[in-house]
């Protein structure tokens, strides 16, 4: 199945492989400040305060706040490509490669909306199990 | 109210290329540069804090003393990212205005190489490298962003973020002591190598070797030595890290962090920036110069496209900006930049800034801000005045 990353090493400590198989990303919560951010914390970032944070799953839909086009990178990493920044519906934003769009500005209308799909990265560990990662993709056709 | 604190000797070595000298070296060059300014030696020095960041392992600071005088005083290493030299002349700032010493070095060196800072493992060792799959993190894509950021609020031209290169590269021609000290006419800075859009080439900091250093001092030592005819009087000494903003997981803050930083140094000195003659800001790449005269308040919200337009950051314009070519043309050994920025506004209110001398300067303000997502920002704010 094509969405079961069972056996797959999360990209980053945030993206976390549920009972189901499923991928996703792990953020927190504050009841206090009503702030929610990627990532798993001790404490609130922009409050401050311990008891009001919890874990929550972020949003899957969100919309483009801003990007660069990446024409020169470290070596072995292929270019050009889109370097996002997407707001999640539901509050939190990612940085990550927005894939399956022309890497041209005329192509990349601010707050287009994207979805975050999560993909065998093609990598591996040197034990040769795979990583799953997550890319941003257009939200074409969809309301 | 504690007395003034003053820079009395200030320098700094041509920021370049130096395969065959160690970071020591560069620094301790730095050093002797500075304490040749006021007529001091290492003996009369009661402490030492260096920045320098790619070797903040080094105990760089002892390894200077090494080449200059190992005189046993307390050495302070700070490593700050892009804010490593600011930070380590603020330490020497506090100590100095808290009485604890009289004299002290502040200073900062450093070596890079060429090229994209970093590396594509990230330093992980589990074989997934990020970059490219999980968007970008060089230091290019960062600063482009932050451009963007300002395109996506207030319609800014890429047109408009390459004449930031254009202007401080036409200052460098009057630097001796700038790495690349070229003229770069509008066509050829638009029309360089992309390296992340909106920032091409010519519009990327140059990544050199260098090193400054200053001599700080009491009122009270200044007035014995009989200095204070060519002493900076350090008006404002503020730092910031990056306060909670909601996208800063995703792009750490150089935005607010910068605002804090400067309300907070206008707030100490007493100025606003009308007040200014002249500025160094922190153009690590052109869309930062772009967004800083903003957060500098320069200029009010969205302005800052006229400002370049206008010819008012230029020589010879209202408020010149980075007169020392900046960090795109003079060059930025990251360590070193923060007191580099300091010397070239010395320079200026000491009249002894030759064919970029701004008339009658009297106060100036200098700004380095540094970070990396996942990380955190630095950011520190001097306004120094005319003793
Ligand atoms: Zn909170």
């Amino acid at each position: 199945m094509a969405n079961d990353f069972s056996g797959f090493l999360p990209a980053i400590p945030m993206i976390r492989i549920g009972d189901d198989g499923k991928a996703f990303i792990m953020g927190s919560h504050c009841r206090n400040c009503g702030e929610t951010v990627p990532g798993e914390r001790m404490a609130c970032a922009s409050c401050g305060k311990r008891e009001t944070i919890e874990p929550v799953r972020l949003g899957t839909k969100g919309t483009l706040y801003n990007y660069t086009i990446v024409h020169r990178s470290y070596p072995g990493v292929k270019v050009p490509f889109v370097s996002a920044i997407v707001d999640l519906e539901g509050g939190g934003s990612l940085r990550g490669t927005l894939a399956e769009v022309e890497p041209d500005p005329a192509q990349l209308p601010w707050n287009m909306p994207v979805n975050v799909v999560f993909r065998d990265s093609g990598q591996t560990n040197p034990e040769g199990k795979p990583f799953v990662s997550y890319l941003f993709v257009p939200a074409q056709g969809e309301a | 109210m504690s007395e003034d604190v003053y820079i009395i000797g200030i320098d700094m070595i041509p920021f370049g290329r130096y395969p065959q000298r160690t970071v020591a070296q560069l620094g301790a060059e730095a050093a002797l540069l500075a304490l040749q300014d006021c007529g001091l030696t290492i003996q009369d020095m009661q402490a030492l804090y260096c920045g320098n960041q790619m070797r903040a392992f080094g105990m760089v600071g002892q390894q200077i003393l090494h080449e200059i005088g190992e005189t046993g005083i307390p050495v302070v290493n700070t490593a700050n990212a892009c804010a490593s030299g600011g930070t380590a002349f603020r330490e020497g700032y506090i100590a100095v205005k808290g009485g604890i010493y009289d004299l002290v070095l502040a200073m900062g060196t450093e070596q890079l190489g060429k090229g994209l800072l970093g590396a594509a493992s990230g330093g992980r060792t589990d074989g997934f490298v990020e970059e490219g799959t999980i968007g970008s993190m060089t230091t290019p894509a960062m600063f482009s962003q932050v451009g963007m950021e300002h395109q996506r609020k207030y319609g800014t031209k890429f047109e408009q973020f390459a004449k930031i290169a254009v202007k401080n590269h036409h200052h460098s021609t009057f630097n001796p002591k700038a790495m690349s000290r070229r003229e770069t006419p509008l066509e050829e800075v638009m029309a360089a190598e992309m390296i992340s859009y909106p920032n091409t080439k010519l519009m990327c900091s140059i990544n050199v070797d260098g090193a400054a250093a200053a001599i700080i001092a009491s009122e009270r030592k200044v007035r014995q030595l009989g200095l204070m005819g060519r002493a900076i009087r350090v008006r404002a000494s503020e730092m910031t890290s990056n306060p909670y903003t909601p996208r800063q997981d995703a792009i750490v803050d150089f935005n607010l962090v910068t605002r804090n930083c400067a309300n907070a140094a206008y707030e100490r000195a007493g100025v606003g920036p009308q007040d200014l003659h002249l500025v160094e800001l922190h153009d690590c790449f052109a869309t930062a110069e772009m967004v800083h005269y903003e957060n500098l308040g320069l200029c009010g919200e969205g302005e800052a496209g006229r400002l370049i337009d206008t010819g008012f950051t230029a020589i010879g314009g209202k408020i010149p900006v980075n007169l020392s070519g900046g960090l795109l043309s003079k060059g930025h050994p990251l360590g070193a930049t923060g007191i580099a920025n300091i010397y070239e506004i010395s320079l200026h209110l000491r009249g002894e800034a030759g064919a970029r001398q701004v008339e009658n300067a009297r106060i100036g303000l200098t700004h380095v801000v540094g970070g990396m997502t996942g990380m955190g920002s630095s950011c520190v704010v001097h306004i120094l005045e005319k003793a």
